[in-house]
């Protein structure tokens, strides 16, 4: 079994996502550049969090046409599994992976702090050792993570159960108060219909080891190596 | 004798194009409104509503204007309008 994480000129947590790979999961890890046009056999790609291209135009926008992007979109249709990340998952909307837009946080501000999500979607390879509406606290990091989507789109998105994640108090109660961003119905993270690839604003990398003040992000990752070793043989 | 004067040496025109790419209508514009905001605290009345948006200039050669218009589009649909979220429009020079 082998993770790639990709590098994009300003991506920034691309140290923290090899390390939970390697460090806590005990699974084999490589770096994967943004001007590559293989994913060297990877069997789950990781798109970190970060400023990929400065965020210059709209986040995501640049990073959506660089070489590696393009086999991403292939390995994706082909099921593969692609997890995008805070960056990652607005460079997975640009490149229409994953359906919707990202708006400016309503506070205009940069909003770095943990924050609770409840699970709503545990039948995907990464929620799968979650239980339904399972609270994980997991730190957001962003200034655009206010998710936007058409009526039609939201209507979708909750009929195929594609709504993954959403804000919630720490008992799992939705309340606008702890909706960090002013996402659409406190939307933290969505899938898409085949479900093979996330997206999420939160950093599970980033609360994966108790020294972190959290390690609610070992399950998806271990999700996702769960899925790998019984849904494919890997 | 082959010519080497074929269709290339054709002529190409200069255009100027500015491109506007705004939120559609019923997008949530934080920044706008905060803007608005602003505005009401310096004293300004009657301010309804302020959208913000990017302009781009645009310079490049083409056959001719038809030309520009389609790639013009293209660019705007693939790179500098997100079309879930924003509407764009260009004027041409």
């Amino acid at each position: 079994m082998k993770f790639g994480v990709i590098i994009f000129p300003g991506s920034n947590c691309d140290y923290d996502a090899y390390r939970a790979v390697k460090d806590v999961l005990k699974e084999e890890v490589e770096f994967l550049w943004h001007q590559d046009t293989s994913l060297n056999d990877c069997d789950c790609v990781i798109l970190p969090g970060g400023f990929s291209y400065g965020d210059y135009l709209r986040t995501g926008a640049i990073a959506r046409f660089s070489p590696i992007m393009q086999r991403v979109v292939r390995f994706a249709q082909e099921g593969g599994l692609v997890l995008g990340i805070c960056n990652g998952f607005q460079i997975l909307l640009e490149s229409g992976l994953l359906p919707g837009a990202m708006l400016r946080n309503q506070s205009l501000r940069f909003v770095c702090k943990y924050v609770y999500i409840r699970t709503d979607g545990v039948d995907t390879p990464y929620t799968n050792l979650c239980k339904k509406h399972q609270v994980l606290k997991i730190p957001v990091a962003h200034s655009d993570g206010n998710y936007f989507i058409s009526e039609q789109g939201l209507r979708e998105l909750k009929d195929n159960n594609q709504v993954v994640f959403r804000y919630c108090d720490p008992s799992g109660r939705m309340d606008p108060a702890y909706n960090p961003n002013g996402a659409l119905d406190n939307i933290a993270g969505i899938c898409n219909k085949q479900g093979n690839v996330l997206g999420m604003m939160p950093h599970p990398e980033r609360a994966s080891e108790d020294i972190l003040g959290s390690d609610d992000g070992k399950y998806i990752f271990r999700s996702i190596v769960n899925f790998l070793k019984k849904e494919k043989g890997i | 004798m082959p010519s080497f004067h074929s269709s290339e040496n054709k002529k190409k025109e200069y255009f100027k194009a500015t491109v506007y790419v705004r939120l559609k209508d019923g997008v949530l514009d934080p920044q706008g409104s905060t803007i608005k905001r602003a505005l009401g605290n310096m004293g300004y009345k009657g301010i309804e509503e302020v959208r913000s948006g990017r302009v781009f200039e645009i310079t490049m050669n083409s056959n001719n204007k038809e030309e520009t218009e389609k790639l013009l589009d293209e660019i705007c649909k693939k790179l500098l309008a997100n079309p879930v979220i924003e509407k764009y429009n260009f004027e041409i020079r």
